[in-house]
């Protein structure tokens, strides 16, 4: 009865050369080559993609969104780091 | 005392928050505080949805070896492959809610869990492959699409997946009716029947009238369900009959017909005592479905055994 002898894996899949790698979803694995074979016959049955990354789940540190606010906001407060910031003069109507 | 108010406190605002997600249309991400009823809501009803994938492999699956052509067999062994995946997306998305493997398959087993009360009909012929491929997955695909929209982060992405995946399914099953319904007679005959067969059963596939819905109301506030029962299976009429005409078969439903007024097509009374009874386990394979899947389980052991030695095995050698 007991499916806990697997361990879980993140699945990542890279459409096609020259774009990033995309979480698609997860699945049940004995090793991380196995991992390997199951993410291929699950989720790249119609050539979804050309490479596949797996990781085990608990391998994955993670933010936690709700704190998202204590984590980036140093960011949000440097308004000159967009280019929006700058207003450009009337002539000059691309940059 | 005080802790208790805390507790309060923070549980209320924190169910604001939840409550303004659902409001502006944002997904609940698995590590989202949410309210333990709603958590409840989305693991029964994505488990409910995986375990009608893996079970409805077995109806399809009984044909595979009899298919009537090889091209037939590998679309078929395709087909049901898929249905494999999908269940697969479903439970993967349905742990991210802490529940895990092993208790949504306890819970089929022992019959604590639904699935879709449409597997539980015999495949009496190959007819049937077509009329479960068109209808069967035609009213699946229906509620799918909706769903893409579903609240629950996970869930929607997976029906994504599952959306695209799907359509192949509708067509080929389309396409042995419709080459059944343009042969000899007697294929014709076998065409009509299948159909007349698994029409109602498709229309139960969407669930109690509204009115009658137990999980309906508070699905459609936490926009865990997107369209009602009725609105759906209306859609899949609608759908329907302009397909049965191309196919040149008889209405499965006499009293089918086009209400001018509503711009829908009308349709006959449905049978709720048969789907009472089938989901309560009186259909013609309730106990041969489950029974098969204890079976498949069992069986299957020796290699979560293996798996189970293997694992401790790298770990020592790790560890060493």
């Amino acid at each position: 009865m007991n499916q806990e002898h697997l361990a879980v894996y993140e699945v990542f899949v890279r459409s096609n050369r020259g774009l990033d790698h995309k979480h698609v979803g997860s699945l049940h694995a004995e090793s991380p080559e196995h991992a390997l074979m199951y993410a291929r016959d699950c989720y790249i049955r119609r050539s979804e993609g050309v490479s596949i990354w797996v990781v085990e789940s608990s391998n994955i540190t993670a933010s936690t969104e709700s704190d998202v606010e204590n984590f980036v906001e140093p960011m949000d407060d440097k308004p000159y780091r967009h280019a929006t910031h700058y207003v450009l003069p009337e002539k000059v109507k691309n940059m | 005392m005080i802790s208790m108010d805390t507790k309060t406190i923070d549980e209320a605002v924190e169910l604001a928050k939840f409550e303004q997600k659902i409001a502006n249309e944002e997904k609940i991400e698995p590590s989202d505080w949410m309210p333990e009823a709603y958590r409840k809501n989305v693991i029964r009803q994505m488990s409910q949805h995986a375990h009608s994938e893996i079970i409805g492999m077995q109806p399809e699956g009984n044909w595979i070896t009899r298919a009537p052509t090889l091209r037939r067999k590998a679309v078929l062994l395709s087909k049901v492959q898929d249905e494999g995946g999908h269940g697969l997306y479903l439970y993967s998305a349905t742990e991210t809610l802490g529940i895990t493997r092993s208790e949504m398959i306890e819970a089929l087993q022992s019959r604590k869990a639904k699935y879709a009360s449409i597997f539980n009909y015999p495949t009496l012929t190959w007819a049937d492959i077509g009329a479960i491929g068109w209808l069967v997955d035609g009213a699946a695909i229906v509620n799918q699409i909706s769903l893409q929209r579903t609240s629950y982060g996970p869930y929607a992405r997976a029906m994504v997946r599952i959306c695209k995946e799907e359509s192949f399914h509708q067509r080929q099953g389309y396409e042995i009716m419709y080459e059944l319904a343009h042969g000899t007679p007697v294929q014709k005959q076998m065409a009509q029947d299948a159909m007349n067969r698994f029409w109602w059963p498709s229309l139960m596939m969407f669930g109690p009238h509204d009115a009658d819905s137990a999980h309906s109301g508070q699905s459609i506030l936490w926009k865990v369900k997107r369209e009602s029962n009725d609105f759906l299976r209306q859609k899949f009429i609608d759908q329907s009959v302009v397909q049965i005409e191309v196919l040149g078969l008889e209405l499965p439903d006499p009293e089918i017909v086009w209400n001018e007024e509503r711009g829908h097509y009308d349709s006959g009374p449905i049978d709720w005592d048969e789907f009472k009874r089938v989901i309560n386990g009186g259909g013609p394979c309730n106990y041969q479905r489950i029974k098969h899947h204890k079976k498949a389980h069992q069986e299957g052991e020796w290699v979560r055994e293996a798996v189970r030695a293997y694992r401790l095995k790298q770990q020592t050698k790790n560890v060493a």
